[in-house]
């Protein structure tokens, strides 16, 4: 029995420990978001955040997940409520085939979690582990830039309405 | 049975001629061959004319346009979403013409039981093809509710409105489609001529609607075929043989037949699978099993590094296919000649092809992300020995395209393991090295170009030869399905065709849109092919225009004219002298400074002679120590007629900069005596982040009224004679050979 922490829901598996958390995410929790585009580590389509850090869950087993927080693009927030990431992507219009877009997202978050204002530079460096073949990289950038944005004025908006 | 369908209903299309009688304010337009005249003089007085768009093949209104009694409307496409953002554009032109909001329309993308059949979504086609005839089912069923409606309300149609869904007297009184809509009233043929809307009053053509499906796309809904999972689903993985013609000897599957969760071995000649119940219980048994699998191999591939030579000594069939002046005439003057070189390219789609299948009885319907649900469905009906109405198509949408890649196979992968499991939806996801091993690649070519020049610094004579595979092996035989050539009861690959011109295939854009006073454009079709290939997006026309704008620039170098300036020299038409002189100005292309290790280029074409215009201005930097290339900046102009959707086009532009750029840079398959080497992103590096521009601008000319003209594959050509001459010009030596590698350019510039 593994256990499981999956945006914030557990979860107990019997899942061979061995499985890489793909499967497991898509498979058995059915969290579609995250894809599988190699299998290598080589092209960031099944990136989802492990305690807050990226990385590539088609390489993870999920024994070295156990007892940790997995967050997903499903993560984020929902069709009804985008979260500020997710609207930044809608807004940018950043997908072609879209197929990439989830992992791009997470690396995204994983930067921005750290790193709340990162600059062009910081941004190109921390996303070139993904690739997308439709060429969509201009858009992923802008909306990226965009859900900092965002970001902060949603905390400065929260901050504003807390204040007295 | 669309065909039955019209045979059995004559007596309708007799009884709603009426209602299409007011079509004589014709504003055509989405229709090739209409004219800005047609516009203006309003009335078109039309001889049977040949119907709009993909109309011609299913002139029926009712298989593009369906309006339930509660008013729910669906929009019918034979072709399907790749990434294009079509599910969006089809939708604007329905809504403005119907006159009805976006949101209350729904689309039904490909599907064999369910749409029209319009063959491939391929060749920028969609919007001239499924756009031009939705537009007008669109534009003549508004008309004939709106005749409906009159005849109720005892008014004549022209003092009638449709407005949001609903017809509308002077009077207020009002009627909704769903209340006007009856059974047969929209199951007529359509009209040569619509009554189309007036540019000026669009509201939702020409309009940044956002795409429907990004928001799936960002909260991870299940959007894709590799995302459904009905009840009771299992996972099937294929182990490929090593290498094109390896037989397999012999495979002992026993221990993987007792591995844990395997449910079947499928072997079928050198056709071999797993069946699992859980997904990587189906990869870890492929494992085990391509393991225990001997195979025979062979060394038949050409040496790579020899590659253009071994294009050239293929045996080839030959045709002129321009013939202008006196081509070859000693005329005396300067005279420059080059060739130019491609290797295979890689569709390299990021996730790789997906199918499922479920078989009962003498049935199989197939979810595909195939570009073309008939032609597959013929395929796999033929390799199964069905009647092509047992098989059922449906298209599910994939990890993007660009052209024929593992699509069909792994469609045709499904089918056949599901025969040999059936009664349970069975999932086939090829692995990364499959799809870059077993892909069909886009071909490689040569080409070789010559000229002379007058002493007016101008061209007086132009040769062009182009040496190339075939640019499509899709689907319609079997033969052109894998698992129907690795089954024991074996379809070949049907022979290799030539594409016919006006579009071409190895041929697309030999021939030049610059006019020159003796010209002579010869294509070399080579029937063998050492690797498997098909249509990759643009086709021949990646190469030939690479080759032509190289040469351009070549040429307008040795008579020492401005690249912009000699390009506008020879080009008479005028939608494509207002294309170059907008990227030219937008780029800033006269002021432009030259730095060291920076260089900038242009590049145009007009895509197959009759699609969309682009010209593209570019900036590259080389790195000194590596050689490698790397682009600056892009801006583009875009002239593809009538605009639907701006920034789904400025996408689409933009995406294709960015690919073209990493095909002309950084790509080639290789491959060694027996198997192909490039079996993933390492072997086979793409463009990554650090290699993305500062910036890419498109810039849009919109031409009210005038015909869709496809542009999802316009600037592939543009973008490498850009990017290739800014190498030049950053470097000062001229590479012919693609790719532009780091290699190759520091080569050069010792
Ligand atoms: S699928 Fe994990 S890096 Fe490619
Ligand atoms: S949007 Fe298609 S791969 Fe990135």
């Amino acid at each position: 029995m593994i256990k499981l922490t999956v945006n914030g829901h557990e979860h107990e598996l019997e899942t061979e420990p061995d499985t890489p958390l793909l499967y497991v995410l898509r498979d058995e929790l059915a969290l579609s978001g995250a894809k599988f585009g190699c299998g290598l580590g080589q092209c960031g389509a099944c990136t989802v955040m492990l305690d807050g850090k990226a990385v590539f869950s088609c390489l993870t087993p999920l024994l070295l997940a156990a007892g940790k927080n997995v967050t997903t693009v499903e993560g984020l927030g929902t069709l009804e409520a985008p979260g500020p990431l997710q609207r930044a992507f809608i807004e940018e219009q950043a997908a072609q085939c879209g197929y990439c877009i989830a992992g791009m997202m997470m690396r995204a978050q994983a930067l921005l979690v750290k790193n709340s204002s990162p600059t062009d530079a910081e941004i190109r460096a921390a996303m070139e582990p993904n690739l997308c073949r439709c060429g969509t990289h201009m858009r992923i950038l802008r909306a990226i830039k965009r859900a900092a944005a965002l970001i902060k004025t949603a905390d400065a908006g929260a901050a504003g309405r807390a204040r007295p | 049975m669309m065909n039955s369908v019209i045979l059995s209903r004559r007596r309708v299309l007799a009884g709603a001629g009426a209602l299409v009688v007011s079509f004589g304010a014709a504003h055509a337009i989405g229709q090739e061959g209409n004219t800005a005249q047609d516009m203006q003089s309003g009335a078109r007085v039309s001889p049977p004319a040949p119907l709009p768009g993909s109309l011609k093949d299913a002139p029926l209104l009712d298989s593009w346009i369906r309006i339930d009694g509660d008013g729910g409307i669906t929009v019918f496409t034979g072709k399907v979403e790749l990434g294009q953002g079509i599910k969006t554009s089809l939708l604007q032109v329905a809504a403005e013409q119907l006159s009805v909001p976006l949101q209350a329309l729904k689309l039904q993308t490909a599907d064999t039981a369910l749409t029209p059949n319009e063959g491939f979504t391929a060749g920028s086609h969609s919007m001239q093809d499924s756009g031009t005839a939705i537009m007008h089912a669109a534009a003549q069923s508004r008309i004939i509710l709106v005749g409906e409606a009159g005849r109720r309300l005892g008014l004549p149609p022209d003092q009638l409105e449709a407005k949001d869904g609903f017809v509308q007297a002077p009077d207020g009184r009002k009627l909704s489609y769903g209340e006007l809509v009856s059974e047969q009233i929209l199951h007529v043929r359509a009209q040569p001529s619509s009554p189309l809307k007036h540019p000026n009053s669009f509201s939702v053509m020409n309009t940044p609607v956002r795409r429907a499906d990004i928001p799936a796309m960002v909260t991870g809904a299940p959007a894709y075929v590799q995302d459904m999972r009905p009840p009771g689903m299992v996972h099937a993985r294929v182990v490929r043989p090593p290498s094109y013609e390896a037989q397999l000897v012999s495979v002992d599957s026993e221990a993987v037949e007792n591995a844990p969760g395997v449910l079947k071995v499928v072997r079928d000649g050198n056709f071999l699978a797993v069946i699992a119940v859980s997904e990587y219980q189906a990869v870890k048994a492929m494992r085990l099993l391509a393991a225990a699998a001997r195979w025979d191999e062979k060394s038949a591939l050409p040496r790579l590094s020899d590659l253009p030579n071994a294009i050239l000594s293929l045996p080839s069939q030959d045709s002129e296919i321009l013939r202008q002046g006196q081509p070859e005439s000693s005329s005396g003057g300067r005279k420059l000649e080059a060739k130019y070189t491609k290797p295979y390219h890689s569709h390299g789609s990021i996730g790789p092809s997906c199918a499922i299948a479920e078989a009962s009885g003498d049935q199989v319907t197939v979810w595909t992300h195939t570009q073309g649900v008939f032609p597959d469905r013929d395929a796999i009906a033929g390799m199964l020995h069905l009647p092509k109405e047992n098989v059922r198509c449906i298209h599910a949408e994939g990890s993007g395209c660009y052209g024929h890649n593992g699509a069909d196979d792994a469609a045709g992968d499904a089918a056949l393991i599901a025969r040999a499991y059936p009664n349970v939806p069975v999932r086939v996801q090829w692995m990364r090295e499959q799809e870059h091993a077993w892909e069909p690649y886009g071909p490689a070519m040569v080409t070789h170009l010559a000229a002379s020049l007058g002493d007016d610094g101008s061209i007086r004579d132009w040769q062009h030869e182009v040496w190339s595979n075939t640019h499509s092996m899709r689907p319609g035989g079997a033969g052109a399905l894998l698992a129907a050539q690795h089954m024991a009861d074996r379809v070949p690959a049907p022979p290799p065709k030539p594409l016919p011109l006006p579009e071409g295939g190895g041929d697309r854009n030999a021939i030049p849109l610059y006019k020159f006073p003796n010209a002579r454009v010869v294509h070399h079709f080579l029937p063998a092919m050492p690797l498997r290939v098909s249509a990759l997006r643009a086709l021949g026309a990646y190469m030939n225009v690479f080759s032509i704008e190289s040469f351009m620039d070549e040429l307008a170098e040795a008579v020492g004219t401005d690249s912009v300036e000699f390009r506008l020299k020879h080009l008479e038409d005028q939608r494509a002298r207002d294309t170059v002189a907008k990227a030219a100005e937008k780029f800033n292309w006269s002021a432009f400074q030259k730095r060291a290790g920076r260089g900038r280029g242009f590049g145009f074409a007009r895509y197959k002679n009759l699609a969309a215009y682009c010209a593209i201005a570019a900036e590259v930097e080389v790195d000194r120590d590596s050689g490698r290339a790397k682009l600056v900046r892009a801006v583009a102009a875009v002239d593809s007629g009538q605009i639907v959707n701006p920034d789904g086009l400025v996408n689409q532009v933009e995406g294709a900069i960015l690919q073209s750029t990493s095909w002309t840079l950084y790509e080639s398959v290789s491959f060694d005596d027996t198997r192909i080497t490039s079996i993933d992103w390492a072997t086979y590096p793409i463009m990554r982040f650090a290699q993305v521009p500062e910036s890419i601008e498109v810039h849009l000319i919109n031409r009210p009224g005038q015909p869709f003209l496809g542009a999802g594959e316009t600037a592939q050509g543009p973008a490498a004679g850009a990017v290739a001459n800014a190498v030049a010009h950053a470097i000062g030596k001229r590479i012919r050979d693609l790719p532009l590698s780091g290699e190759r350019i520091r080569q050069a510039s010792m």
